[in-house]
């Protein structure tokens, strides 16, 4: 199988707190791989690592073969790698269909002339990009919002949302970061359904941050739980769900 | 997309007829030198409000030192003419230039900061180009750079203020200005889609300050004088309040915000005790009832009253 991600060794330090330690992973094409472990357990800074948020301490990311270090996260954007954030950040005040436009601005050709004159490539390249937002909204469902803010959506579409957005980057990898937050059990099934097909019909590789057990264990193919920073398991989800190590992060140690 | 064509010439057309209706009363005496002056102040303004707009309003970067850029402005063009006796036409060119290339130096520090602290470098950086031109012996220091032609026509402003609107229009409709939209409205967010926030910070920066220079430049050749007294931090809050009086983020918002606190004040002249109490009542019954300015971040159109057509050519009916 063909590695898309590799994560080697990799630390990050803020002042006396190893937030994450020696941290290895590699995410290989067409994957789905679930990053878990409690409250606190330096996932998100994980996250932020792989998206350029923050700059390693210690160790190596590479995307594709290229280093992913000291990259800016809009650099990161740009090889390949989209993601969606813990606490919603939509663009609240623009509508829904602008919300996906501005992500497929980095594939926009037409120069700053061409669209302050309104000459050359710019209508064909707005029609475009207008008619594939569009159909972007359509298989999320969200297509009878486009013109609706989208601070004015409910919860759940605020959240698929942001799943299209990120998609409109066209990414090779997509990072999701609890993307079952507050969400019901019902809601949640159906977000497990959307994540897997997603995955085929875009052809990319997901990596997931999540808490919702049930959620993890359904869809995801290979698990890394994290502990105070450390790495303290890594396999299939039903190895991974009998691990004494994992159990104890969980539900604590057993009173002997 | 042959109607967004169709729309442009449309508001070009009410443009047009609009200079003519008032190009005619001023060829009749009909407006009279008082307000021939109030109008082209109001059209300064409006560029002025506008190019603001798309700093604050668009960006979301708040900027208070507009006055500094137009300045550099009226001094360049004022260089141009009288010091080394060029055309207007050079004048305007090279006015807006200088300021855009400064606000791209100055951007590209402070744009760094955020919110207030990006405030008041602003502030700091207005007040910093206003004292260096005091004390420049070449342009008049305090005693101002005197005895520039007149050579800003009705006619001038006119134009270029609808040319300055279309391009910030065109801008905010085109990709790079959905950019602007989206480091307003989350910089993480738009830093993840993968666009270059500070690029796009610089760019708005950029045009807007060079704007600001083009006013600059009319509203030398029009008093006669650029005075350092005339670009103070007071002038920067006057464009600001009228960005904010019309709706942070919204054209025609500072279109009308422009036209409005211009006319008042203008229509105040004669009353200069109540001046400004009426002024300050003005904006402090607005902001109490209307905190988001008079049109929010909406843009005024004929849609709105149920009509097709422009939001342009109504705004600037207004005038």
């Amino acid at each position: 199988m063909e590695e898309l991600l590799k994560v080697n060794d990799v630390s990050m330090i803020f002042g006396g707190l190893r937030a994450v330690s020696n941290f290895t992973m590699e995410i290989n094409k067409g994957e789905l791989v679930g990053l878990i472990g409690p409250n606190g357990a330096g996932k998100t800074t994980a996250f932020n690592m792989l998206t350029g948020v923050y700059n390693p301490s210690e160790g190596e990311i590479t995307f594709e073969g290229k280093l992913v270090n000291g990259k800016k996260p809009y650099q990161v954007t740009a090889m390949g790698m989209a993601r969606t954030f813990q606490n919603i950040r939509l663009f609240s005040e623009l509508t829904v269909i602008d919300n996906v436009k501005i992500a497929y601005n980095m594939h926009v050709q037409y120069s700053l002339a061409e669209a302050v004159c309104r000459f050359g490539r710019y209508f064909n390249e707005e029609e475009s990009i207008t008619k594939k937002a569009i159909e972007l909204l359509k298989i999320f469902k969200l297509d009878r919002f486009k013109d609706e803010m989208a601070k004015n959506l409910p919860y759940g579409e605020q959240r698929r949302l942001e799943i299209a957005r990120a998609l409109a980057t066209e990414p090779k990898l997509l990072l999701l970061d609890e993307p079952a937050a507050g969400m019901n059990p019902q809601e949640t099934h159906e977000l497990m359904e959307m994540i897997r097909w997603i995955r085929k019909e875009f052809d990319l590789s997901i990596l997931l941050i999540e808490h919702d057990m049930s959620l993890v264990m359904g869809v995801c193919e290979r698990l890394y739980v994290l502990e105070y920073g450390f790495c303290i398991a890594k396999g299939l989800p039903d190895e991974i769900k009998h691990n004494k190590r994992v159990i104890e992060a969980y539900l604590g140690e057993e009173v002997s | 997309m042959n109607s967004i064509k169709k729309h442009d010439l449309a508001t070009l057309g009410a443009c047009a007829v609009l200079f003519a209706i008032v190009q005619t009363l001023l060829f009749v005496d009909f407006i009279g030198p008082f307000w021939e002056l109030n109008i082209i102040l109001i059209l300064i303004n409006v560029i002025l409000s506008v190019s603001l707009n798309l700093i604050n309003g668009y960006t979301g970067q708040f900027s208070i030192g507009h006055a500094g850029f137009l300045a550099v402005g009226a001094y360049t063009g004022a260089i141009i003419t009288v010091k080394l006796g060029l055309p207007f036409e050079l004048a305007l060119v090279v006015g807006t230039l200088s300021s855009a290339l400064l606000g791209f130096l100055i951007g590209l520090p402070t744009l760094r900061l955020n919110g207030d602290y990006l405030a008041i470098a602003t502030l700091g950086l207005g007040e910093i180009i206003r004292i260096c031109i005091l004390n420049i012996e070449y342009v008049g220091g305090a005693s101002g750079l005197m005895g520039i032609p007149r050579f800003t026509t009705f006619a001038w402003a006119f134009w270029i203020t609808i040319f300055v609107i279309f391009v910030i229009k065109n801008f905010k409709n085109s990709a790079p200005g959905r950019c602007c939209l989206a480091i307003r409205e989350n910089e993480i967010a738009a830093e993840t889609m993968g666009i270059d926030t500070t690029k796009y910070k610089v760019m708005a920066f950029t045009i807007g300050a060079g704007f600001a220079g083009t006013a600059g430049v009319l509203f030398a050749h029009y008093f006669y004088i650029a005075h350092p007294a005339s670009f103070t931090f007071m002038r920067s809050f006057d464009i600001l309040t009228m960005v904010v009086l019309g709706g942070l983020g919204s054209m025609t918002g500072a279109i009308t915000g422009a036209v409005l606190l211009t006319a008042i004040s203008a229509a105040l002249a004669e009353y200069p005790e109540w001046r400004m109490v009426i002024y300050s009542l003005t904006l402090i019954i607005l902001m109490i009832n209307r905190p988001q300015g008079l049109f929010g971040s909406k843009e005024l159109s004929l849609k709105m009253f149920g009509l097709g057509g422009s939001h342009n050519g109504r705004a600037t009916e207004s005038k």
